[in-house]
């Protein structure tokens, strides 16, 4: 038994979501079929069937009787005789192994029979009928969790004079707790379904929905912890027989035989070899299965086709293109950014072929839905892609740096003294085990330097500048002791501690109470007016980019469909989908009508067309919108990548 | 904070009465008694045969006659004062027994802890920066780890290391006092084994929070406003990732002394594990008692130190 082994058996339940992920009948392909198109778990059921077939025909399948002894054939090694050698008595190792096998395999059975039987009626009973039964029962899973295992098996051997099967179901009683916790948390999930309190006011007997319809749900999370605790308690099975209890010899038990051959270890050490392996093997085959059916009833039944796995490998294909040269006089000048991000189905661009400009000093709104790439974009910029993301072409030139080839070093120059960042959560936003203080400090530090009495007052002087009311308390406090608005506001300071030229605002204000939001809204708008920094603002708010956006690149699928400034766009968008989210906004709807909303969602990235991306959702589209579109500048300082931008005009002024 | 600690300490106290009551009336439960084993044990120079009356007598004297409410309390009084009573196969002080045998023990856990988790939180905070191909060994090895059985591991460092190599004892124990570094030699092999079953899985787990910190928004946002990699690794990164492995450390603690009864046995080591296992051969129920009490004991401590450190290392734990 391992030394972690034992505390896995009393929380084996980590890594297992509380919400049950089991419920097979999700997918068409029942779980147990799927489970056998996993070579390890093909493999590791194999064996352990191979193993109970061995020990209940043991009679028949082993060459030799188990106890005949061959004493003028001890220690023999392996040989074509006895293929896995022989014992010190001349005894056949590979009989013995099968023969021992019985033993094992049944008090493992009565351990994991007893695990099964107590976590399930008791996790059920708990998490169905809550109130006090609950409360008795987080308790006694706290006291049962506590007990140092192995002692009180060594007790109840004691008492039951070397009695394994006891022993055995009391190791199933003491492990179950944390099983227990599981079915408990999956039972209260299914409790709080709708259909259970139909089926509780309808009068269904209590036996017959936990029997019917709750037991079913658990069915998954009891599966993957019996395999894995079987195995643990054939550890345990094999520790305790070669500590000297259960089946005594000469009857063969696997730990038996590993003591027999610890005792000839200097003249015989291969003996060592066949009753170890055999149960490491059985034990590792019930941990793959265990951890096999827990991937399966976990996995997913949405996959990409392999049609649109081919679609984003052709469009691989089609890219990448020169970009554009960058604009001098702008601060950020972006040309051809395509970004691709890991997906089931292999990669996919995510952002393509996206332009844009912010000069020093101006706020720029990014615009669009969720996941029309604006986030992702924002990480881009900052050399900040999740694992697997990658820019594949295109320049972000910030200044002088082109941020797409600088080196990590450079990168990490450039961030917080020319580009800074705010995000979305700002209590998330904020390490929690540090005070808001120390992680000002942190960046003033690393911006300024200085001794550490500098350091804070510079912290307080950007504490007060965000127009927080007491600084000195605020950086005494840890996150959690802070509102939205005044973590958003310390995340603010954190930005400005390198004096960025650029601060990139990830949806700055969408975590925040409408109040707060427009506090925020000013607060940037003053720091900028003060400081002359410019702001790349990434919203879905129209509201925002109206108050504070002096132009704006609406995003969609990928793509930038519209730029202009902002007053512009409002008046008169020349992108369908500009037009159609402008038109759901609520400030937008006339009484007695019905709000404008644009119909269908923005699709995942590989089943964007190959032409136009909004073309599947718009009223306007015709086949010309079936080839790639590029950007037009139909208007002065205006982009459009609509090929029937006119045709918005004329519908608004006819 | 103070409120968690209270309740821990309460379930404590109920948890070590509960356990040690429970070895009562199981012991209660059993066929025979102790005082059958010492007439029968033959240490009671009486050899195999012995009368009614001499059993009467022997219940009478150890206490055996009394109801069993009034047994528990009147070792339960004595244990309070650190009188776990004698054992009735030996004749030994059941609480000098103990103590003589824990500093084996507690040399065993405790290094085998600090090797442990030094290692798996190496391993574990590299696998989570550098990820790749040591991640996945770290993954294989915690399946492995397991699934092997430690005291046959034991066996085979000892067939390598001891027997074919004569590189370090097979078995015996020097105490510290005598020679520091025959104490050392003497637990080398035990250690190795301890941590080699349980620093993959330590890792896993170490790499796992490590990872699920460096994905948090707040890791972002210091990115991007350029605090240094270093500091979001050590600064950042291990201490928020070191909240729940100081619960592992605990675990981890508690279960090496379930793992110390194989290797004490391998070994021949004379600590708490190797006591129990002999007292269970010979039915020695008091000093089975006496270990369980003590390791209950030493599982209350460390958890309450690890909700201590917790409190320490969390400070939302600390202020409510």
């Amino acid at each position: 038994m391992t030394a972690v082994a034992s505390q896995d058996l009393a929380a084996p339940s980590s890594d297992e979501p509380p919400g049950g992920n089991s419920r097979p009948a999700v997918s068409r392909t029942p779980t147990w079929r799927r489970l056998l198109r996993r070579p390890l778990a093909v493999i590791s059921l194999a064996y352990l069937v191979l193993l109970v077939l061995a020990a209940v025909f043991a009679d028949v399948v082993a060459p030799y009787d188990p106890a005949d002894l061959d004493l003028d054939h001890v220690l023999s090694g392996p040989s074509a005789g006895h293929l896995l050698g022989t014992d010190p008595l001349g005894r056949d190792v590979l009989s013995r192994l099968i023969h021992g096998g019985q033993v094992s395999l049944v008090n493992g059975g009565v351990a994991a029979l007893t695990f099964v039987m107590v976590g399930v009626a008791t996790g059920l009973v708990a998490g169905f009928f809550g109130g006090w039964t609950d409360r008795v029962f987080t308790w006694a899973v706290d006291v049962v969790i506590a007990i140092p295992g192995l002692i009180v098996l060594l007790v109840v051997l004691t008492v039951f004079g070397g009695n394994m099967t006891v022993a055995m179901a009391a190791l199933g009683i003491l492990s179950a707790p944390g099983f227990a916790r599981v079915v408990r948390g999956v039972t209260l999930g299914v409790r709080q379904e709708l259909y259970i309190s139909a089926a509780k006011v309808s009068g269904l007997p209590t036996r017959h929905i936990l029997l019917r319809h709750v037991l079913p749900r658990v069915t998954g999370p009891i599966l993957v912890q019996a395999s894995l605790f079987f195995g643990a308690a054939l550890l345990v099975d094999a520790g305790l027989a070669y500590l000297g209890f259960g089946v005594q010899p000469p009857t063969p038990t696997w730990g038996g035989m590993i003591i027999e051959a610890a005792s000839v270890i200097s003249q015989q050490p291969w003996l060592l070899v066949p009753p170890g392996i055999t149960l490491a093997l059985a034990t590792l085959s019930f941990a793959l299965l265990g951890d096999a059916i827990r991937d399966t009833s976990a996995e997913r039944t949405g996959r990409q086709s392999g049609n649109a796995r081919r679609r984003s490998a052709a469009r691989r294909a089609e890219l990448p293109r020169p970009a554009g040269a960058p604009d001098p006089a702008a601060l950020l000048s972006v040309r051809g950014l395509t970004v691709s991000l890991p997906t089931s189905g292999g990669t996919a661009d995510v952002v393509a072929d996206v332009d844009l400009d912010v000069r020093p000093g101006e706020t720029v709104g990014l615009v669009g839905e969720s996941g029309c790439g604006k986030s992702i974009t924002a990480s881009a910029l900052l050399g900040l892609l999740p694992a697997g993301g990658e820019i594949r072409t295109g320049r972000v030139q910030l200044g002088d740096v082109d941020l797409t080839t600088a080196g990590k070093s450079l990168l990490r120059s450039v961030r917080g003294s020319r580009i800074a960042l705010i995000s979305q959560e700002p209590v998330a936003s904020l390490d929690p085990v540090f005070t808001a203080g120390q992680q000002v400090d942190e960046l003033v530090r690393r911006h300024h330097g200085g001794s550490r009495q500098a350091v804070r007052a510079r912290t307080l002087e950007l504490l007060t500048s965000v127009r927080l009311r007491d600084p000195e308390s605020v950086a005494r406090r840890y996150p959690h002791e802070l509102s939205g608005g005044m973590a958003q506001r310390v995340a603010i300071a954190m930005a400005l501690a390198g004096e960025p030229d650029l601060l990139v605002a990830d949806e700055p204000t969408t975590a925040l109470d409408v109040t707060v939001q427009a506090e925020i809204l000013r607060l940037l708008q003053s720091i900028q007016a003060e400081r002359g920094m410019a702001v790349l603002l990434i919203t879905h708010d129209w509201g925002v980019v109206a108050q504070v956006c002096q132009r704006a690149y609406v995003m969609y699928a990928g793509h930038v469909v519209e730029s202009a400034p902002v007053a512009a766009m409002i008046d008169q968008p020349l992108h369908p989908y500009s037009a159609g989210l402008l038109a759901s906004m609520p400030g937008r709807g006339r009484p007695g009508h019905h709000l404008a909303s644009i119909p269908g969602t923005v699709p995942a990235p590989a089943d964007w067309p190959a032409g136009c991306h909004f073309a599947p959702r718009c009223a306007l589209a015709t086949e010309d919108c079936a080839a790639p579109v590029p950007l037009s500048e139909p208007a002065p300082g205006r982009l459009s990548r609509c090929v029937h931008h006119d045709r918005l005009i004329e519908g608004a002024t006819a | 904070m103070l409120q968690l600690i209270a309740r821990r300490l309460s379930v404590s106290v109920l948890l070590i009465l509960l356990i040690s009551f429970l070895t009562f009336v199981l012991q209660s439960l059993a066929p025979g008694d102790v005082a059958k084993t010492i007439l029968n044990s033959g240490s009671g120079q009486l050899g195999g045969g012995y009368t009614d009356e001499q059993y009467q007598e022997l219940r009478r004297a150890l206490g055996l006659d009394q109801p069993l409410l009034v047994q528990y309390w009147d070792w339960l009084s004595h244990a309070i004062r650190g009188d776990l009573g004698v054992s009735p196969v030996s004749g030994v002080d059941v609480t000098s027994a103990i103590s003589s045998r824990l500093p084996v023990t507690v040399s065993l856990v405790v290094l085998g802890t600090v090797v442990t988790a030094a290692l798996g939180i190496g391993l574990g905070m590299i696998s989570a920066v550098r990820g790749g191909r040591l991640g996945r060994v770290v993954d294989v090895f915690s399946v492995i780890g397991f699934a092997l059985p430690n005291f046959w591991l034991a066996l085979l460092l000892v067939a390598l290391f001891a027997v074919s190599l004569g590189m370090l004892p097979a078995t015996g124990y020097v105490p510290i006092d005598v020679s520091p570094a025959e104490w050392a030699r003497s637990l080398i092999l035990p250690i190795a084994t301890l941590s080699l079953s349980a620093t993959a899985s330590f890792a896993k787990q170490t790499r796992d929070s490590m990872l699920d910190t460096l994905s948090r928004d707040f890791v972002r946002m210091l990115r991007a406003n350029g605090a240094s990699e270093a500091s979001i690794v050590f600064r950042h990164g291990l201490r928020n990732a070191a909240i729940p492995v100081v619960t592992l450390v605990g675990l981890l603690f508690i279960g090496l002394f379930s793992g110390a009864v194989f290797i004490e046995s391998v070994f021949a080591l004379p600590g708490m594990g190797r006591l129990a296992v002999q007292a269970t051969e010979q039915h020695d129920l008091p000093v089975v008692q006496g270990v369980v009490v003590v390791l209950t004991l030493v599982v209350v401590v460390t958890n309450l130190a690890v909700d201590l450190v917790y409190g320490w290392l969390n400070p939302k734990v600390r202020v409510s």
